[in-house]
């Protein structure tokens, strides 16, 4: 990639706004999984009888909706980013390879 | 800490445990040879399918892009699968269920480790590693960089981590295949080798991705099947399950709760890290995202194997309360253990609900399971020799058929290797090496790979002294760790007192990288610097990305 057309990428609002709007999304979600992840974890780690509740009937402890309940929520996070994805960011590249090339 | 994670990485304590193996022959009574047949048949039928794919491939597989990457033209769909079952091995099928077997609760907090790095890998990496990578993770790493340094430290990083968690699959599969079809270890372990050396030096990337599909959907479907008939049996209800397990159990409710497997957070902390940025350098998955032809298929790729995985944890967690619940019959015990161990919780409960015809099926899978792992490893080993060292450091000059060629000849070694080492570790305590590859693709690959593509920063001097910095201190720690230092050099307490010391090595390794980065005044750090924003447009927009082939 030459000088020339990294200035001109450079300078495309459609660029800025797809690093801005990306990174931000990426970000945002990426610490939304840790901050979930990291404080189950501690969680377990400083609160154990937390786990000992029963939520339903009496066997079903609080530890079983929880722990599904974070497989699901990282699975829903990825299900947003890439239709979000799908929806603004690839139209903005196209967008951008529109102009330069 | 040290039983949880051999009942994780269920193979290897097949391989500590040699009463184990003696166990498993006293269960070829008359009764059991049927079993062993229908196995056998649905194994051979597996095989001649996927040689038959191989063939197929090699049809196709002419260029270097189709060998490495599969000419670029996996959909993001199949490469999912590919993905998800590169990571469903039959340590975890295996080991997760027995966990669940053994502890309960939990079993469910090591899926879940294993789970929630994918979500920062897609957020964070999937799309740039498309838009900048060709065959393997060190192009990506090298690419603004001084390239022979980047590629011998990544390459040496990549052989490191496919060899170690080679030793693990290889010893498992002849471990389990003496188990499940009566067949001589060291015979297991060559005909292991010699079918992923064909898969993968005749079909390439296109064979080695079919075959893992092939199995991931085997595996998903038995997988399925099981938790469903367990399910049924339960009448749909998880309050039945969990109340006939724990009745099983004597009616101690621990099984339901976590029974202090997290009660040292330090421990706990440096086991995600190696879980989470492990995943994220292990070369045999991150070749994966070179083999789909655009950035908007890599992240698809991710979005269908973290479902996949997920869906499998959470089988593989109904499963293992299912075989507490379900598998109770003399015929599976030896005294008040599990014929072959927890990690064959699974295995007896396939018999359970399906009888011998399922469990047969379910026997083939789990050696589908290692054969398609290995060939991924063996492909990724093979790549960083003929790729990264040969084309990019011996011979830059080479032609794409010379490349081509080093390529089926690396193959042939790590192959060879791999048998060599599955046979010499045999009886070896070899619980360590998953820990080490772990932490060695979280300290060395993944900080080099993660900091080339956000730090502009970041200069050849600093990338190569934090890389190796990374590399060695996981070395050196999982050596002085309780594995190696305390059970197999039995010194004594553990100087470092964590199976997993990644916190502290990818520390060290992102501290390296920086310090001798912003240390760093030499010509060659400038031009590092002025090459960022031309790798950074290119990972954000993929103009001038290697696109897919023409066939």
């Amino acid at each position: 990639m030459d000088q020339t057309k990294i200035e001109k990428i450079k300078s495309l609002p459609q660029y800025d706004q797809l690093v801005r709007e990306r990174s931000s999304l990426a970000w945002k979600l990426s610490i939304a999984m840790l901050v979930v992840y990291y404080g189950y974890i501690l969680l377990l780690a400083f609160d154990p009888a937390f786990f000992t509740t029963i939520v339903a009937g009496n066997y079903i402890s609080i530890g079983f909706p929880l722990g599904v309940g974070i497989i699901i929520f990282a699975f829903l996070l990825t299900g947003y980013y890439v239709k979000k994805a799908n929806a603004d960011f690839d139209e903005l590249t196209a967008q951008i390879k529109k102009e330069v090339e | 800490m040290g039983t949880m994670m051999k009942a994780l990485f269920g193979l290897a304590v097949m391989a500590v445990a040699p009463m184990v193996y003696s166990a498993g022959v006293d269960v070829a009574a008359p009764a059991e040879k049927v079993t062993n047949w229908s196995a056998i048949a649905m194994f051979v039928l597996f095989v001649a399918g996927t040689l038959y794919i191989t063939y197929w491939a090699a049809q196709r597989t002419k260029s270097a892009k189709d060998f490495y990457a599969a000419g670029g033209g996996i959909t993001g769909l199949q490469n999912g699968l590919a993905i998800a079952g590169d990571y469903m091995s039959a340590a975890s099928f295996l080991g997760i269920t027995g966990m669940v077997y053994l502890k309960g609760y939990d079993g469910l907090i090591f899926a879940i480790g294993f789970l929630v790095g994918w979500p920062i890998i897609l957020f964070l990496m999937s799309e740039r590693l498309r838009n900048l990578g060709k065959y393997t993770f060190a192009d990506v790493a090298a690419y603004r960089f001084k390239q022979t340094p980047i590629r011998v430290l990544a390459a040496f990083g990549g052989v490191a981590v496919v060899i170690l968690y080679l030793i693990a699959q290889m010893v498992g599969a002849g471990k389990l295949i003496e188990l499940l079809f009566g067949l001589d270890f060291n015979y297991a372990v060559v005909l292991v080798g010699v079918l992923i050396i064909a898969y993968v030096s005749f079909g390439g990337m296109l064979a080695t991705t079919w075959v893992q599909i092939i199995k991931a959907v085997l595996l998903l479907s038995g997988s399925t099947f099981i938790a469903i008939a367990v399910m049924y049996q339960m009448g749909f209800s998880f309050e039945t399950l969990f109340k006939t397990a724990v009745e099983n159990r004597g009616n101690n409710m621990d099984i339901l709760y976590s029974g202090g497997f997290v009660s040292d957070p330090i421990n706990a902390i440096s086991l995600g890290i190696a879980l989470m940025f492990g995943t994220a350098g292990l070369p045999h998955i991150l070749m994966r995202f070179f083999t789909v032809p655009d950035a908007k298929e890599a992240r698809k790729s991710v979005f269908y194997a973290t479902g996949f995985i997920g869906y499998f944890y959470i089988l593989a967690f109904i499963i293992g309360f299912g075989a507490i619940a379900l598998v109770v019959s003399a015929e599976y015990m030896d005294g008040t253990k599990l014929i072959g161990g927890n990690n064959m919780a699974a295995i007896h409960l396939s018999h359970v609900v399906g009888g011998d015809f399922f469990l047969g099926f379910i026997s083939a899978v789990a050696f589908a399971t290692i054969l398609a792992v290995v060939s991924g490893l063996t492909l990724a080993g093979a790549s960083a020799l003929s790729h990264d060292i040969y084309a990019n450091v011996i011979n830059p000059n080479a032609t794409e058929e010379q490349e081509t060629k080093i390529a089926k000849m690396a193959t042939l070694v790590i192959g060879g290797l791999a048998i060599l080492f599955g046979i010499g570790f045999k009886d070896q305590n070899i619980a360590f090496v998953v820990a080490l590859a772990f932490t060695i693709a979280a300290s060395a690959n993944f900080p080099v790979l993660i900091m080339s593509m956000f730090w502009s920063g970041m200069t050849t001097r600093g990338a190569v002294i934090g890389g190796w910095l990374g590399l060695i201190s996981a070395v050196v720690m999982v050596v002085l760790g309780p594995v190696v230092w305390t059970q197999i050099l039995q010194m004594g307490e553990a100087i470092v007192p964590y199976k997993f010391p990644a916190l502290f090595t990818v520390i060290i390794a992102f501290v390296g990288i920086w310090f001798f980065s912003i240390t760093d005044k030499s010509a060659r750090a400038k031009e590092d610097k002025e090459g960022f924003e031309a790798q950074f447009i290119r990972s954000q927009t993929g103009i001038g990305a290697e696109g897919a082939s023409s066939h």
